[in-house]
């Protein structure tokens, strides 16, 4: 088994470990912990080869793309969000019926600790280059019906291709997108729907040119799916 | 008289001598191609990806040399960058020209023609 991660959990929460009084140190120490994976500094770059090479998501916008209590929760108890890891090709293996996700060449997150998790979500709260693009956005979260919004999501914009907004249904290579309202900030969904490259150039998200209720419409779907847990309630 | 002249010659030149399609590099093609493609289209190319299970239209089979020889290059480059769609195939093909430029595009249909095609001359 391929080790993506070669840091363990324990050696970061000993790592991540610091003082009160060593406080102002824990963004160098967050920054090379996580610089194992994660690129902490812009751009991305546009070479074919950086994607082919990436490792997790890029963090150094961070601040502007996750919501601050998940990504504490997150880093205590990890779950996998991209079924087939951050670049599909590298875990993928063809089987009898055609290619199939190789679960043995995926890595679990590390574990981190309530204290380093409150730390590190703090610190990458701070990381917002990108403001300027959430600027842009104009976005009240709105209702759509599940059923209509499925039907948008499935049949008429295709993203099941990639993706899954339910557990059992849709894409293995993109994010699974029935945890996406709980994750992302709003803005950054409409941004990234609306211009993925802006973000991320080599992005393996396409650009479907929606117009800006169509946009809406798709974010209206993924608070849809994911209130719907507490609804349960 | 002569400026009618040389106006002519210059756009009988430009009939009998069109512009070149760019040369193709499908070694890069092939690079763009498992970036892209493979997670629907497959490692190989046979239209099985990790995705296809999933999908409501299956992908195509790139190694179907009758299938893909049936279709020109500008098919292809137009399925590519503008989506199924374009081409009235299903939305389950995404537009790429959001994430390659038009040469790039040109590369992997060169790619492509040799997954269907190598050995066929």
């Amino acid at each position: 088994m391929r080790k993506v991660i070669a840091l363990g959990g324990a050696a970061l929460m000993t790592a991540l470990s610091v003082t009160s009084a060593l406080a102002a140190e824990a963004p160098a120490s967050i920054q090379k912990d996580c610089a194992v994976c994660h690129q902490m500094s812009g751009p991305v770059s546009p070479d074919l080869a950086a994607r082919q090479t990436r490792k997790g998501p890029p963090l150094f916008f961070a601040g502007n793309k996750f919501r601050r209590d998940w990504l504490e929760a997150w880093l205590q108890k990890p779950t996998r969000i991209r079924p087939a890891g951050d670049f599909a090709p590298d875990h993928a293996a063809k089987g009898p019926e055609g290619d199939a996700v190789d679960a043995a060449s995926l890595s679990d997150h590390p574990v981190v600790d309530a204290p380093a998790a409150k730390q590190i979500a703090d610190y990458l709260m701070t990381l917002t280059p990108n403001a300027a693009l959430l600027a842009k956005e104009d976005y009240t979260p709105g209702r759509v019906s599940a059923r209509i919004g499925a039907m948008d999501f499935v049949k008429f914009k295709g993203c099941s291709g990639c993706h899954k907004d339910t557990p059992k249904y849709g894409g293995f290579s993109g994010p699974e997108l029935y945890t996406a309202w709980q994750r992302l900030q709003p803005p950054f969904i409409v941004s990234y729907i609306r211009d993925p490259a802006a973000w991320e150039p080599r992005t393996l998200m396409p650009n479907k040119h929606l117009n800006t209720a169509g946009i809406h419409k798709l974010a209206n779907y993924l608070r849809t799916i994911g209130e719907k847990p507490e609804k349960a309630k | 008289m002569n400026k009618l002249f040389i106006l002519a010659v210059f756009l009988c030149g430009s009939i009998l001598y069109p512009r070149p399609a760019p040369a193709a590099d499908a070694a890069h093609g092939k690079a763009l191609y498992r970036v892209y493609c493979t997670q629907c289209h497959g490692l190989s190319g046979d239209g099985k990806g990790i995705n296809a299970p999933q999908l409501s239209v299956q992908p195509r089979n790139h190694r179907d040399r009758a299938e893909m020889s049936a279709r020109t290059d500008d098919d292809l480059f137009k399925a590519i960058k503008e989506g199924g769609q374009a081409v009235n195939k299903s939305i389950l093909m995404p537009n790429w020209d959001g994430n390659m430029t038009d040469a790039e595009i040109h590369d992997v249909v060169a790619y492509l023609r040799e997954l269907c095609c190598a050995g066929a001359k």
